[in-house]
């Protein structure tokens, strides 16, 4: 398998991994976790009206225990994505590199082998803690994750240099590409609506940060602020007040962004896909199906995200739904490139032997 | 490659590994040390607060707030100059398909990797300042990303039609 086919394939399966776990910890942490953090918070803001300094303390360490969990299952889902979206784009860029076959293949094993160490990582750094650990704030995990990091670096760094190379090497600069020159239906149709998702999580984001970023950070403080004066003065209505306005802020930010950041991520998939259909060995009527099938599910997400704060769990169901469309056709899309025999590597093959 | 592709590729990789190395950095020397210090000066407030001491407990909270505020840019800046890098090298890919003249290709590969540079720059620099100054930057920047990357939509709409 060329060092095309790999980065395709394990870029693809990164970034099927990493929604699994997105879907896994949205449906099985996520509300949980949320439900304990505030839970936390209250019996905080409870002891200091009691005036129970050691209780207050108890429960932010176990506030900041549950927000670790949170955390770090949020960037394993995160990371795991982003990787697999970068892997994609160095398989496209392959012909581009002026590197040998097996140096691009060392190189695509790397940051593989980078992309999968840093979640593994990162998700563990919550059991892990600081066990063993030579450091007094950074535990073995962390390290591993900061290793697979540098692993990721180093072959990007690595790409970068043969992209480097063969801008040098003027009589390359008309070398032509299979994958590029498709213009398939399945192809086009990816191309536009991740076009057209791409534009609207833009500017959802943009709205976003000139409405509702300074005013929710302003809230945040003051209703923060309204519970510790409520506590100070054992005022238990105004500290339950202001803990239900934070709980309804929370929530408001975490869909507003979630919509924002998932309109954005599909709108790349669908883009960085389009470019795949050539390796996907599936029927042109499938591949058509499954583009409309993953576009569907990557508005139908974020849509039904923003209106889980009017609709509740209807919506959040509808947006798991529209997350499980995204991971079948993704799957559909990585049985097609494993099915795929290897017309189009030959021919590059050729091409860079003739090089 | 024709130039405005190079342009749209080179610098989204060069944007990427700013990205990582920016996150890599942030992640070794402050975010343990920053996560730290955000939950011991909200954990302080509330301390305070039981202490019936409202001067230190709002002081408290006051820091907490800085904190949090650095740490959402910090990690914003680190995600969208690697999101954007990696918009900026697909849309390099797929610039011939862009129906424009190569002026205006040049243009817009140009505006948006300024605008990809510039609009996180602007969140970073308003770890440093609360003025105006750094809140314009990002805006001017992401107004760039959004103008450029609708002018290349046109453009892929145009070769729809072509094709």
């Amino acid at each position: 398998m060329g060092a095309r086919r790999l980065l395709a394939l394990g870029g693809v399966g990164l970034i099927l991994v990493g929604m699994l776990v997105g879907d896994i910890f949205a449906v099985f942490v996520l509300h949980q976790n949320a439900a304990r953090v505030g839970a936390s918070l209250t019996v905080a803001a409870h002891a200091a009206a009691a005036g129970d300094s050691k209780a207050v303390l108890a429960s932010f360490q176990e506030t900041g225990g549950f927000l670790e969990n949170r955390g770090t299952k949020v960037d394993t889902h995160v990371h795991m994505i982003a990787f697999g979206y970068l892997a994609l784009m160095l398989a496209i860029l392959q012909p581009w590199i002026a590197l040998g076959e097996n140096a691009k293949k060392k190189l695509a094993w790397t940051f593989l082998l980078g992309a999968g160490l840093l979640p593994v990582g990162v998700f563990l750094i919550h059991y892990v803690g600081l066990a063993y650990s030579p450091s007094e704030s950074i535990g073995w995990a962390s390290i591993a994750a900061d290793f697979g990091g540098l692993l990721v670096i180093v072959a990007t760094l690595g790409y970068l240099l043969g992209l480097g190379k063969w801008v040098q090497q003027k009589e390359n600069l008309q070398l032509r590409d299979s994958l590029l020159e498709d213009r398939s239906l399945a192809g086009r149709t990816l191309l536009a609506g991740g076009l057209a998702l791409l534009l609207l999580g833009f500017v959802h984001g943009a709205y976003y940060a000139a409405v509702d970023l300074y005013k929710h950070e302003a809230l945040d403080f003051s209703l923060l602020s309204q519970m510790s004066v409520g506590a100070a003065a054992n005022d238990v209505g105004m500290v339950d007040t202001a803990l239900g306005q934070y709980a309804q802020l929370g929530g408001d930010k975490a869909v507003k962004i979630a919509a924002h950041a998932h309109a954005i991520e599909f709108g790349l998939l669908a883009i960085l896909l389009a470019f795949f259909q050539p390796y996907v060995r599936l029927r042109e009527s499938w591949k058509r199906r499954w583009a409309w099938v993953l576009l569907f599910g990557s508005l139908l997400l974020p849509v039904c995200v923003l209106l889980e704060l009017n609709l509740g769990l209807l919506a959040g169901g509808m947006a798991d739904v529209g997350g499980l469309l995204v991971i079948i056709a993704l799957l559909a899309m990585w049985i097609g490139i494993v099915r795929y025999t290897g017309g189009i590597d030959g021919k590059v093959r050729t091409a860079e032997g003739v090089r | 490659m024709a130039g405005a592709r190079k342009l749209l590729i080179l610098g989204g990789i060069a944007l990427a590994l700013l990205g990582m190395a920016y996150g890599m950095w942030y992640a070794i020397f402050l975010e343990h040390q920053e996560l730290g210090s955000i939950g011991g000066t909200l954990a302080a407030g509330f301390t305070a607060a039981a202490e019936r001491n409202p001067v230190a407990a709002q002081a408290a909270l006051k820091r907490y707030s800085e904190l949090k505020y650095r740490y959402d840019r910090h990690v914003d800046v680190h995600g969208h100059w690697i999101g954007l890098a990696m918009l900026l090298i697909l849309l390099g890919i797929a610039y011939d398909r862009v129906e424009f003249s190569e002026r205006i290709k040049m243009f817009l590969a140009t505006g948006l990797l300024i605008g990809s540079l510039l609009f996180p720059l602007g969140v970073l620099f308003q770890t440093f300042s609360h003025d105006s100054g750094p809140r314009g930057l990002a805006v001017m920047g992401s107004a760039l990303v959004i103008a450029s990357l609708g002018g290349m939509t046109l453009g892929f709409a145009r070769e729809r039609r072509s094709s």
